[in-house]
């Protein structure tokens, strides 16, 4: 099986790149523990999903073209967010439309990009889940990688193989925490709102931590936790916890 | 051939108009902005409270669940809706064919000022001083009542919801539960002050008091006006669906009965609309079917033992036209179900009224600029989590985040978002287009941000920043993934 290596290409996220590069390395741990090899392309930046998302089409279309042109060589592309991901699977055939002789790498690039949880899942059948974790766990799953990337068994069926950690579903876990990018702070008011409904359904659990796949939930969710005093609650993306990584 | 055919349509259908300003004034543009309305709202305890309460998500998860093909009818009503759109002219015609030949009298709107004209000139030709409405959303577009009102008329709203969102001086805050804003004792409370009778608290109670007030209104009522939830084009019918009892009432008692809908709401065939109700009661409230579906086909015949002497149906435009051909065409797919609006983290939160105008939730955050014009409604498509939940429930499967992400592009393009903001995608962009250059921005800000968290690793004022208004910001890790993972290789 060694002889035949998964050539995987980690898309790290400019989110993880600056806010918490252990979710990076949990991945990259992760992804060798299910026999990949892992390149990290060392130009990269952001998907561009920002300023797709902000309306400002040309600039998300430039970095689009860029993590096209430097994942050109991987096999699969993994990406430790449901959203980074999405925005490639699931956007970039609509947001480069303009450049028709891009259409077969972008197609080419969108059909193997993977979240991370999924490919782990589904095509690296990771065997051993090198985490451990003692206590209790909820999920929140994050809108777009549940809606455009299909995870929602995933991240579950490899928590569940995590020694000592216990899971139990809040009352909600679909439901949006607030998020929304750049909404967050456009309407930093609403985007609380909205979160706080996430942290009680979070605390009616119990749990003594919260999983989920993205690092906007999490900056959000924790940020909203801290300032409603919850000091107990941990925050961890699935990579950290599944990596055995929660205490980086 | 075409010697019939409604004036707003002709010429326009299939043309890719642009999104530019209305050419009639924004109807009741907001006066104030989204933003402060959106904060009234968070900060007043009813409206959360009944905000918490409402559950028709719930409801139609129920209602969708006794379908084993949900999915499937969605698909088949999606392509029905673009059938009707795709040749839309030749639908609208074939409706008033129809429905003039039954002896409806069909009249084109053009712009909201042109609704309220025709009202009243019907008004005034068939000598009504009083009249009663059930529910219709396309006449709250064009200040209908107020119109009425200043003419000297009487007008009674006799959807409950309406009813007691009229006693109060408000709007409808949901397009099919005008009312989720107001509590019991609010309701209580009105009908003391308008009702002149003791208080009661009992929702039963309320409803017979409600009821027994309509009534005399329903028998006095000289003029019905309704809406329409579709043109029925093969057969030139009105279709009603309700659950009141009210729309009959209003539809068949007063002497003369006008219905005003949108252009966009015309169907083919029975058959069609057929397909749709299984769709769209259980989107709405998760009813199989709704109490009441009526076909109104035309005003009283002779040997018919009731009905009016006379039917009209105002079909209108007001700027939909400017959506057909365009990459905006899929929102005139709505069927008014709510069901977007239902499933709104954001709607959840703030309630209808903070969108400031007739439609809320996220086909409003899309209708609305397309309505009353792009510069006018700023906020509505950017106050979205574009979490795709309502793209996920509605009926007919429009694209709403795509939809209000276009439009995004649409104010960038147009100029109309803040410069700082202009600016600052653009930076953000030229650097991160170049690594080098990326890379140190981001050491430094991971750095700053490190320590600016201090010793609990929380920032918990960002200047300038509406994320620190509500919550704390985790602080970065100090070194960048790409600084640490280079030290790692060496």
């Amino acid at each position: 099986m060694s002889d035949q290596k998964l050539r995987v290409g980690l898309f790290v996220t400019c989110l993880v790149d600056l806010m918490r590069p252990s979710i990076g390395f949990s991945a990259i741990r992760l992804l060798e523990a299910a026999g990949c090899e892992v390149t990290v392309p060392e130009s990269q930046t952001c998907c561009g999903q920002p300023a797709y998302n902000s309306g400002d089409r040309m600039a998300a279309q430039s970095l689009a073209r860029k993590v096209v042109a430097e994942f050109r060589d991987c096999a699969y592309v993994v990406v430790p967010s449901g959203s980074c991901s999405g925005m490639i699977r699931a956007h970039y055939a609509e947001l480069l439309a303009e450049f028709p002789s891009d259409r077969a790498e972008v197609e080419r690039l969108a059909a193997r990009t993977y979240e991370l949880t999924d490919f782990l899942a589904n095509v690296a059948k990771l065997q051993r889940v090198p985490g451990k974790f003692t206590g209790t766990c909820t999920y929140h799953d994050s809108c777009s990688g549940l809606r455009e990337m299909g995870v929602k068994a995933q991240p579950r069926a490899l928590l569940g193989q995590v020694q000592g950690l216990a899971l139990k579903e809040m009352a909600t876990p679909e439901y949006c925490c607030g998020f929304g990018g750049t909404f967050a702070v456009k309407y930093g008011e609403i985007s609380a709102r909205i979160a706080d409904r996430k942290c009680e359904d979070i605390a009616s659990t119990g749990a003594d931590a919260v999983v989920l796949g993205d690092l906007g939930c999490m900056l959000n969710i924790e940020g909203r936790l801290k300032r409603r005093g919850d000091t107990k609650t941990k925050v961890y993306h699935v990579a950290e916890m599944l990596a055995g990584m929660t205490d980086e | 051939m075409y010697g019939s055919l409604p004036r707003l349509c002709r010429g326009r259908v299939g043309v890719g108009a642009s999104l530019a300003s209305t050419d009639s004034q924004p109807m009741n543009a907001p006066a104030e902005t989204f933003k402060s309305r959106a904060h009234d709202k968070l900060n007043d305890a009813k409206v959360q409270r009944a905000m918490r309460n409402f559950n028709l998500a719930g409801a139609r998860a129920r209602g969708i669940a006794d379908l084993d093909n949900f999915e499937d009818i969605r698909t088949a009503a999606a392509a029905i809706r673009d059938r009707s759109l795709a040749s839309l002219d030749l639908w609208l015609a074939r409706f008033e064919q129809e429905a003039t030949r039954r002896g409806t009298k069909v009249h084109w709107a053009e712009t909201h000022a042109d609704i309220n004209r025709i009202v009243i000139e019907i008004a005034r030709a068939t000598r009504v001083k009083k009249i009663i409405k059930s529910k219709s959303m396309v006449s709250e577009e064009s200040h209908l009542n107020d119109a009425l009102e200043a003419e000297g008329f009487q007008v009674v709203e006799t959807d409950l919801g309406e009813y007691i969102v009229q006693l109060a001086g408000e709007k409808p805050s949901h397009i099919i539960a005008p009312a989720i804003h107001k509590s019991r004792d609010d309701v209580a409370d009105l009908f003391v002050q308008h009702h002149k009778t003791p208080r009661k608290t009992d929702i039963g109670e309320l409803t017979m008091e409600a009821r027994k007030f309509l009534r005399e209104h329903f028998l006095s009522g000289e003029m019905g006006i309704s809406g329409g939830n579709f043109l029925i084009a093969e057969t030139g019918s009105l279709m009603l669906v309700t659950n009141e009892g009210n729309g009959r009432m209003t539809t068949t008692l007063p002497r003369v009965h006008v219905a005003i809908t949108g252009i966009e709401k015309v169907l083919p065939t029975l058959e069609d609309a057929s397909c749709i109700l299984r769709l769209l009661t259980r989107s709405a409230t998760g009813q199989s079917i709704s109490n009441y579906v009526t076909l109104n086909t035309g005003p009283k015949q002779p040997g018919d033992l009731d009905g009016p002497e006379e039917m009209h149906v105002i079909i209108v435009d007001a700027g939909r036209t400017r959506l057909l051909g365009t990459d905006m065409q899929e929102a005139l797919r709505c069927i008014r179900c709510g069901a977007c609006m239902n499933h709104c983290p954001v709607y959840q939160n703030i309630g209808g009224h903070a969108y400031g105008w007739v439609y809320p939730g996220p086909i409003g955050s899309v209708l609305t600029p397309n309505y009353i014009g792009l510069e006018n409604a700023i906020d509505l498509p950017n106050a979205a989590t574009l979490c795709n939940q309502c793209g996920v429930v509605c009926p007919v499967k429009i694209p709403l985040p795509d939809l209000m992400r276009k439009l995004r592009e649409k104010q960038v393009d147009r100029g109309l978002r803040p410069w700082q903001e202009r600016l600052g995608l653009k930076l953000w962009a030229w650097v991160a287009k170049r690594p080098g250059i990326y890379a140190l921005a981001t050491r430094i800000a991971a750095r700053l941000g490190r320590s600016m968290g201090g010793a609990d690793r929380v920032i918990h004022r960002l200047p300038g920043n509406g994320w620190t208004e509500g919550r704390d910001m985790p602080a970065p890790a100090g070194k960048t993934f790409r600084e640490l993972y280079a030290e790692r290789k060496r």
